[in-house]
């Protein structure tokens, strides 16, 4: 309670400056990813980890993460779940697949048509649970299963098999493929190799290649969404909105925020977001599987809630989710550079996310004041 | 009240509001003017919330005729009332605790700067104006940034009551404000009512609560089972009346015999 009129209250501390830099939400991302990077640099040092392509292989597995966290983060935001991610991007991959190769349509045509396709998809989910009222949590589950079951049930009826390959030949020449199956920045990394700063192929077809010869826009695409979701969402109007809806849709409506159009939208970003992990992933290896994405909606969901964002809405980081998505994604190689069983990639994840969870909480209540 | 009597800015004209077989409000009238604080008191389930929610554009009335500003009304939204002047503050419903205080009071009406061709939430202008507001009310926020969650209950229903008149509310509608304040928190919230009516604003105060009623208001109307039992000047009437008017006479009286004076 404030005492009314005074400049001061007696019995507010003063908080000092770290204390303020420090309470926010993303916090237990970021102790996470210090305590992630300390502990390979420990163990997996000498292992080639830290080395450029040993930094690139984390790094496209990180990013692979953050595309789809970022989505999920601005969906529980805004106060619902999408569970039918994973399935979404097997979805995707089988899509573009089927239109490129067994139809022979144009690569852009099939990914453009494939982005219309499951953009209108997250718009159905999400209509269906403005709608209804019902949980997404139960709508979003009816669509993992629809999804994948189309995902099967396609290339086999079509091409008797549930994986298609050649679609890196149908690529070739493409003006729009290379956005998500290309690399930035090849003369850069050809001209580093030149001055022997980076590795080369000593022997093979591609000797005297950088090992690393560029950027892949899968990385190009996780930065460019996590600036643009992190500026909408906390230095615009339509971001504001967002919180609102997540944080109490009753009393968001009662102030006039479309509350349902936003749930839509987001919705339909969750969908975008996984069908731009599915494009880049059908363009780098160059097929599409009935099995792919599966179970990318829970790790999807882990890492923004490492990255502090609140399961029921209303709270929460873009940032966060990133850095969560980071995690994920050196954690998972790293066990692998290391040279420790893969199985145990597991268990350090529920380790890190039970208590990264717990700082969470903590830091929560202290800028919410919940109790 | 001031010595200038306004025109009623809103008038209720025989309310009936019909909830399937049940009647909820059988005949209501109340009337508001600029300036002046008017108490609907009653007890749990004389009708106030229903009678308040027609007022605010939640409920359509069955029967009756709302006069605002002198011309007859017909609210589709709580959105229309709204636009038309008419800010409710429900009690539970005003805030969202998780969000910062100024995200909460620009929220639905964010100020836009325009960068090239982006639009961004212009948060300088937002953070001075919600600082301004809540000072003018009494309140010295630490930060503009603070979540609402972090003030205490009668804090939230100032940045509220600061938000619906700074967006121009002509009639302020308080949900019993003070029913769940301790009393120094009731206090503020009260002075609160009283700045506001000053500044010639109709408020709307509901309550169960006597003394509350009394420490504000100019003009008193009871409700009581859907009906309004009567309206009464400040100094015409007693609490003790008030309060057995609420309760509806004889029994009360018994009860607060054997506990000794008035609840």
């Amino acid at each position: 309670m404030s005492s009314t009129g005074m400049a001061t209250d007696e019995r507010i501390r003063k908080t000092s400056r770290l204390r303020t830099a420090l309470v926010r939400p993303e916090l237990g991302a970021i102790v996470g990813v210090i305590a992630v990077f300390l502990f390979f640099i420990v163990f997996a040092g000498d292992s080639g980890m830290f080395n450029p392509q040993g930094v690139l292989n984390w790094s496209t597995v990180s990013a692979q993460f953050v595309i789809i966290a970022v989505g999920a983060c601005m969906l529980m935001i805004a106060g619902e779940f999408d569970l039918s991610v994973g399935s979404m991007i097997g979805f995707a991959g089988m899509s573009i697949a089927i239109m490129s190769v067994t139809l022979g349509w144009p690569v852009w045509m099939a990914i453009l048509l494939t982005f219309v396709l499951c953009v209108s998809i997250g718009a159905l989910t999400g209509t269906i649970v403005v709608r209804t009222g019902l949980p997404s949590f139960i709508v979003s589950l009816a669509f993992l299963f629809i999804l994948r079951g189309f995902t099967i049930f396609f290339p086999q009826v079509i091409e008797r098999r549930t994986i298609i390959g050649g679609i890196s030949s149908a690529a070739e020449g493409d003006w729009l493929a290379p956005l998500f199956g290309g690399k930035l920045g090849a003369p850069f990394f050809s001209w580093l190799a030149e001055m022997n700063i980076i590795a080369t192929y000593s022997r093979g077809s591609r000797m005297g290649e950088p090992m690393v010869s560029g950027i892949p826009m899968l990385i190009v695409w996780a930065l460019v969404l996590v600036v643009i979701a992190h500026i909408v969402l906390t230095r615009t109007k339509f971001g504001n909105w967002v919180f609102a809806s997540g944080g109490d849709a009753q009393a968001a409506r009662y102030v006039g925020v479309p509350v349902a159009r936003v749930k839509i939208l987001m919705f339909m970003f969750t969908a975008f977001c996984a069908t731009v992990f599915a494009t880049c992933q059908v363009m780098e290896f160059g097929s599409a599987g009935a099995d792919r994405g599966l179970l990318k909606e829970f790790e999807a969901i882990i890492a923004v809630v490492i990255g502090g964002a609140l399961l029921t809405g209303g709270f929460g980081s873009v940032i966060g989710a990133a850095l969560g998505a980071i995690i994920f994604g050196v954690v998972q190689q790293g066990l692998f550079f290391a040279g420790v069983e893969s199985s145990l990639f597991r268990v350090f994840l529920g380790v890190i996310l039970l208590f990264a969870v717990i700082l969470n909480t903590y830091i929560r209540r202290i800028i919410t004041g919940e109790r | 009240m001031s010595d200038v009597i306004h025109a009623p800015i809103l008038e209720m004209q025989g309310i009936e509001k019909h909830f399937g077989p049940v009647i909820a409000l059988n005949g209501v009238s109340f009337d508001v003017r600029p300036g002046e604080c008017h108490c609907l008191l009653g007890d749990n389930g004389a009708g106030k919330s229903t009678f308040i929610k027609t007022m605010s554009g939640v409920h359509k009335p069955t029967k009756g005729t709302i006069l605002f500003e002198g011309k007859s009304m017909s609210f589709d939204s709580p959105r229309d009332a709204m636009t038309a002047g008419i800010a409710t503050v429900y009690q539970d419903l005003a805030m969202i605790p998780l969000m910062s205080v100024t995200r909460n009071f620009w929220m639905g009406r964010e100020p836009v700067r325009r960068v090239g061709p982006f639009r961004f939430m212009d948060f300088k202008t937002a953070n001075s104006v919600t600082m301004e507001e809540m000072a003018k009310m009494g309140i010295n926020l630490r930060s503009p940034d603070q979540a609402v969650g972090t003030l205490s209950g009668g804090e939230r229903q100032t940045v509220a009551i600061a938000r619906a008149v700074y967006f121009g509310a002509k009639v302020l509608i308080l949900d019993e404000p003070t029913s769940a304040l301790g009393v120094r928190q009731t206090a503020n919230v009260l002075s609160t009512i009283d700045k506001v009516r000053k500044t010639g604003i109709a408020v709307v105060f509901i309550t169960h609560n006597v003394r509350h009623a009394l420490a504000v208001g100019d003009r008193f109307t009871v409700l009581n089972r859907g009906k309004t039992l009567g309206t009464a000047q400040r100094g015409q009437i007693t609490p003790e009346e008030l309060q057995d008017m609420m309760a509806g006479g004889q029994e009360m009286v018994a009860l607060e015999s054997s506990l000794g004076g008035t609840v």
